[in-house]
């Protein structure tokens, strides 16, 4: 490999980067709000995929992407506001009921998204970071959304209100100890409650962004497990909103390995090239398991690492 | 495989109006009793690709008086067929199964098949083998790789840089020959074209679609083609980056109104007409359909803005040749490792080709 | 069981145990009707009749000898991807990785098989070959997962996941590469099986054996789990790691061994796909029977036995998806939302268990 091929490939990994993270870093923050609260949401698959159809067909409606992002947080909101009244019941598992969810709202989003596989709704914009270099490639590397900014604003917003506010302690507080949260007289259904509303809020806006902006329209194959995968990253991120932010970028950097390497002529193995995230991020958790107390930044509530 | 296949060349080269004389000798005239045709489809019907090709011709078949037809569209290549083809048969009396994906096939039609023998299949692949495979199974195809010589042609005078990008599924023999005669075509108008091809592995994964689509633009290609399930995807991409495209499958031209500038398409619709008619008539349905220009089930996609007029003229030509038998794979010719693959010229429905498993000189990529 | 109130039934003299039956009958059916009834008003509110619909699910599923049957089949694979998500549930691991270890798995039985046919060895021999070698990849894939998840920590949810795609990559690249049939042209697949080493249906039926080597686990499992030390050490587990830790139980041994299990019913899935169904290890045992196993498992409530009617229920909505599609012209999605519906409702009633008055026993006294 030449230092040319190098830097094409590099720039490749930092353009996928930007362009592939921004759903992944939306159902993670979303999904890490819900986990440290105590619950767990794995539906946000349902939640992302629901979300891309909803801001696909409202934007075409309507002409405006942005009214189509509203929707698509809104659908979000109903799926998490259902999931957390749900697992508010008494003995009601919140894994299953998340799976059920996956199901359900990606059954209507096919099922409503049908006839709006073939029009072309209008996306959202990007904004030319670096189109004052005058080099193309640099300049797409550099186009950012709006809404990936918005995540990262988001992500250190929630990193500082978590650990800063009082909301914040309450919330914290809830996951860590339900006992102790109510002893303070918080209710914590209905923290949990708007912390799964929100979250999937979050997961629904990050379809959006599927839909109208990367890849940029809505199909039944749209999404390819990333809202699961996307719920995986935040154990992997130890529920800290900032290093969801980093797996997030890792995971679209990697996938951008693939495509880029081909570009410059090494296609042997693609598959594994393609695979590079799950292999990466596997790596990355083996290694890194027992070099913290891992479990020590779980939220204490939460079934799944109980 | 050598005898069905001088059956199938005999077949092609005499067009599709002799194709009822190969057919074997089962008889569906039953012009009284109802038709009921089950069409399965591997992903949703209105795909912008493949499945949507055959949802639109499937309408042809509509019309025809007495012909019911049934459709079930995101069925599996698994057992999942076989039960919705017996499920077809069982339940809603299907008398006529056509089953579009490449995967049905082999084991499943062929094992329903047998099992229902006074059913008629036709699978939309060359896979039919006259004398191991059931006498009511058949096969119908187009051979599209000569649209995507046209492709060529037109994108080869339409590129400034001479650099076609090419977004790819899986490096099977029906996408490296849809690969090679883009380059083909190009190399027909500009000797110094050359395609970058990159696989993703998978028929329909719209991220790494899209990814595959803008490396290629950062590579220099100022055209970008596929051959992927729904290139919806790649073509908005194209659109987006500010380069041109060529469509496959369906037409794609609404969705790059200043890149398009044609695509490669089935017309299935004229297989379907051959079976719509024999229905109607209680003819036989004819085992084996296959062709591309000359027998008129081919068509490119109405030249888009991006097609220059010199571009236009010359795949009109290419056009008018393939349809007179104008060979596209004309040796010598070398892969892109060195090796000589092609010798001498090859007739464009050459069972050999069917068998493609390299890229020719002037692709850029590797098939592992 | 909390409430205490001396209700009509147990008054009459029913066993606690009793009561217990009825209640988690009555509670899912109940469940299953009220979810019907949500989906009734979807259905009113798109204009389509209920009463139709359910018609044909009836028609579709159960209707005839053939709905049986297509329904079983269906419900196969899904008894044991089931099996594999509940074993591990037992003990308190969420494993969703089972899709990966059922491809592996009958990506080995198909690798396998190929120097056994080349060889002309018995398929009395080699079936049993292949299948072990199913098993015991899955069971050293899932195995892996366990082995990570006590001895370094490592999240088993995540991992399994990962694992899952890393899987599929695996086998699509020896699929497509070394072990390519050359023969499989347009759908890379490894060398077939041969008729002989097909596993043919249960004498009688349609149906693979598939669907009675999962009645045969599940029994076996259930037996398992909820009769042996094994089973007992492993839900002690489940309940509470450290307690279990304290007992001196082997944890390490008891996690890997689970998963394992799970591997291995994943991994026997994947060998049935392989030798009942496809007769080759391609792309198209992705199927997605391993995600459908784990909503089967939760319904199920990790319950070995109730796994197999859930099962059947998953089976027989597969089996009427495609008649809904061809009837009542609704898309294929229209299963996957009445999925979705009856899966929240069902899973919202388990905070029904203990809570309905008159099913509950009388605090003491009626223990026999």
């Amino acid at each position: 490999m030449t230092g040319a091929d190098l830097y094409i490939v590099l720039l490749a990994m930092i353009g996928g980067a930007i362009r592939v993270s921004t759903p992944f870093m939306f159902v993670a923050l979303g999904e890490c709000l819900t986990e440290k609260s105590g619950r767990i949401n794995l539906g946000h698959e349902g939640n992302l995929v629901l979300g891309a159809m909803v801001a696909y067909a409202v934007s075409f409606m309507t002409g405006s992407p942005w009214l189509g992002v509203l929707a698509a947080g809104g659908a979000g909101l109903v799926l998490g506001a259902m999931h957390g009244w749900i697992c508010a019941l008494p003995r009601v598992n919140d894994i299953a009921v998340g799976i059920a969810f996956m199901s359900f709202g990606t059954g209507l989003a096919f099922f409503f998204g049908k006839s709006f596989i073939q029009p072309s709704a209008p996306g959202l914009e990007a904004i030319g970071l670096g189109d004052w270099t005058g080099n193309s490639a640099i300049a797409q590397a550099l186009q950012v959304n709006p809404l990936f900014l918005v995540g990262i604003a988001l992500a250190v917003f929630l990193s500082w209100a978590l650990a800063n506010t009082r909301w914040g302690l309450i919330l914290r507080m809830t996951g860590d100890s339900a006992a102790s949260a109510r002893a303070m007289g918080v209710n914590i259904d209905l923290v949990r409650l708007l912390a799964t509303a929100v979250g999937g809020l979050l997961a629904g806006i990050g379809g959006a962004f599927l839909s109208l902006y990367y890849p940029g329209s809505w199909n039944e194959g749209l999404s390819s497990g990333q809202g699961l995968m996307a719920v995986a990253l935040v154990i992997f991120a130890r529920w800290d909103p900032i290093r969801c932010v980093w797996a997030a970028l890792l995971f679209g950097a990697a996938g951008a390995l693939g495509p880029s390497l081909q570009s410059i002529g090494i296609s042997q193995g693609y598959y594994f090239f393609n695979a590079a995230p799950y292999i990466l991020t596997l790596f990355i958790m083996i290694a890194s398991a027992r070099s913290k107390s891992a479990a020590s930044d779980a939220p204490g509530e939460l079934s799944i690492v109980k | 495989m050598t005898s069905s296949t001088l059956t199938r060349r005999s077949l092609l080269r005499t067009g599709a109006g002799c194709v009822a004389a190969a057919a074997l000798p089962f008889n569906m005239a039953r012009a009284q009793t109802p038709i009921v045709l089950g069409a399965v489809y591997v992903g949703p019907r209105d795909d912008f690709g493949w499945n949507q090709a055959h949802a639109l011709a499937m309408d042809v078949l509509k019309q025809v008086p007495g012909v019911t037809v049934i459709e079930e569209e995101n069925v599996p290549e698994t057992d999942a067929v076989a039960q919705s083809m017996e499920s077809m048969i069982n339940l809603d009396g299907a008398n006529l199964i056509l089953a579009t994906s490449f995967g049905y096939y082999n084991p499943f039609v062929i094992e329903t098949a047998r099992k229902y023998p006074e059913v008629q299949f036709r699978h939309a692949a060359p896979l039919w083998n006259k004398d191991t495979d059931p006498a009511n199974a058949g096969s119908y195809f187009c051979y599209l790789n000569q649209a995507h010589y046209v492709n060529g042609v037109a994108a080869g005078l339409s590129s400034t840089t001479g650099r076609i990008g090419f977004v790819a599924a899986k490096p099977i023999p029906s996408v490296l020959s849809n690969i090679n005669s883009v380059l083909l075509g190009a190399r027909s108008v500009n000797p110094a074209a050359v395609v970058q091809v990159i696989f993703t592995g998978e028929w329909s994964m719209p991220v790494r679609e899209a990814e595959a689509a803008n490396a290629l633009v950062n590579a220099g290609c100022d055209v970008i083609t596929c051959h992927v399930d729904g290139p919806k995807v790649v073509i908005e991409t194209a659109e987006a980056r500010g380069v041109k495209s060529c469509g496959h499958n369906a037409s794609q031209a609404p969705l790059a109104p200043t890149g398009f500038i044609t695509g490669a398409e089935y017309k299935w619709e004229t297989i379907y007409k051959i079976y719509a008619d024999a229905l109607a008539t209680g003819a036989e349905v004819p085992n084996f359909i296959a062709g591309g220009y000359h027998n008129d089930m081919l068509r490119n996609s109405d030249y888009g803005a991006g097609a220059t007029p010199e571009a236009i003229a010359a795949a009109d030509a290419a056009i008018a040749g393939l349809k007179e038998g104008k060979p596209i794979y004309v040796g010598p010719l070398k892969d892109n490792a060195g090796n000589v693959v092609i010798e001498g010229t090859m007739d464009n429905y050459d069972p050999v080709l069917d068998g493609m498993s390299y890229l020719l000189e002037g692709v850029e990529g590797s098939l592992t | 069981m909390t409430m205490t109130s001396t209700s009509p039934l147990a008054a009459s003299g029913l066993s606690a145990a009793t009561l217990r039956r009825i209640e988690a009958l009555a509670i899912p059916v109940g469940a299953l009707i009220a979810s019907a009834l949500v989906f009734s008003v979807f259905l009113l509110a798109l204009g389509k009749s209920p009463l139709e619909f359910y018609g044909l699910i009836w028609t579709g599923g159960f209707g005839s000898s053939f709905s049986v049957q297509n329904t079983l089949q269906r419900a196969a694979p899904l008894i044991l991807t089931g099996l594999a998500f509940a074993i591990p549930a037992r003990i308190g691991l969420t494993l969703i990785g089972a899709e990966g270890a059922l491809v592996l798995g009958g990506f080995s039985a198909a690798a396998v098989a190929i120097p056994l046919v080349t060889g002309g060895v018995t398929a009395v021999i080699g079936l049993p070959l292949m299948a072990v070698a199913a098993m015991l990849t899955g069971a050293v894939w899932i195995g892996l997962v366990g082995w990570l998840r006590h001895y370094r920590g490592v999240n088993e949810t995540i991992a399994s996941l990962l694992m899952s795609y890393i899987a599929i990559a695996t086998m699509n690249f020896f699929v497509e590469g070394p072990l390519r049939d050359p023969a499989s042209a347009n759908k890379p697949s490894t060398m077939p099986i041969g008729e002989l080493y097909r596993v043919g249906p249960i004498p009688g039926t349609t149906v693979h054996w598939g669907l009675a080597a999962g009645l045969v686990l599940a029994v076996v499992l259930h037996i398992l789990m909820t009769r042996t030390t094994f089973g007992f050490a492993a839900r002690m587990t489940g309940g509470n790691v450290r307690a279990a830790q304290a007992q001196g139980l082997p944890v390490g041994m008891l996690v890997v061994g689970c998963c394992a299990i799970a591997g291995a019913c994943a991994g026997l899935a994947g060998f049935f796909e392989v030798a009942a169904v496809h007769g080759q290890a391609n792309a198209s045992l992705v199927a997605g029977y391993g995600f459908t196993g784990i909503l089967v498992a939760f319904l199920a409530r990790q319950n070995a036995l109730a796994i197999v009617p859930v099962a059947i229920l998953f089976g027989a909505l597969a089996a009427s998806g495609g008649l809904i599609q061809r009837r009542m012209e609704m898309p294929d999605a229209t299963i996957l939302v009445l999925q979705g519906i009856i899966f929240v409702v069902l899973l919202t009633s388990e905070t029904l268990y203990g809570r309905i008055a008159f099913l509950q026993p009388r605090r003491s006294g009626d223990r026999t």
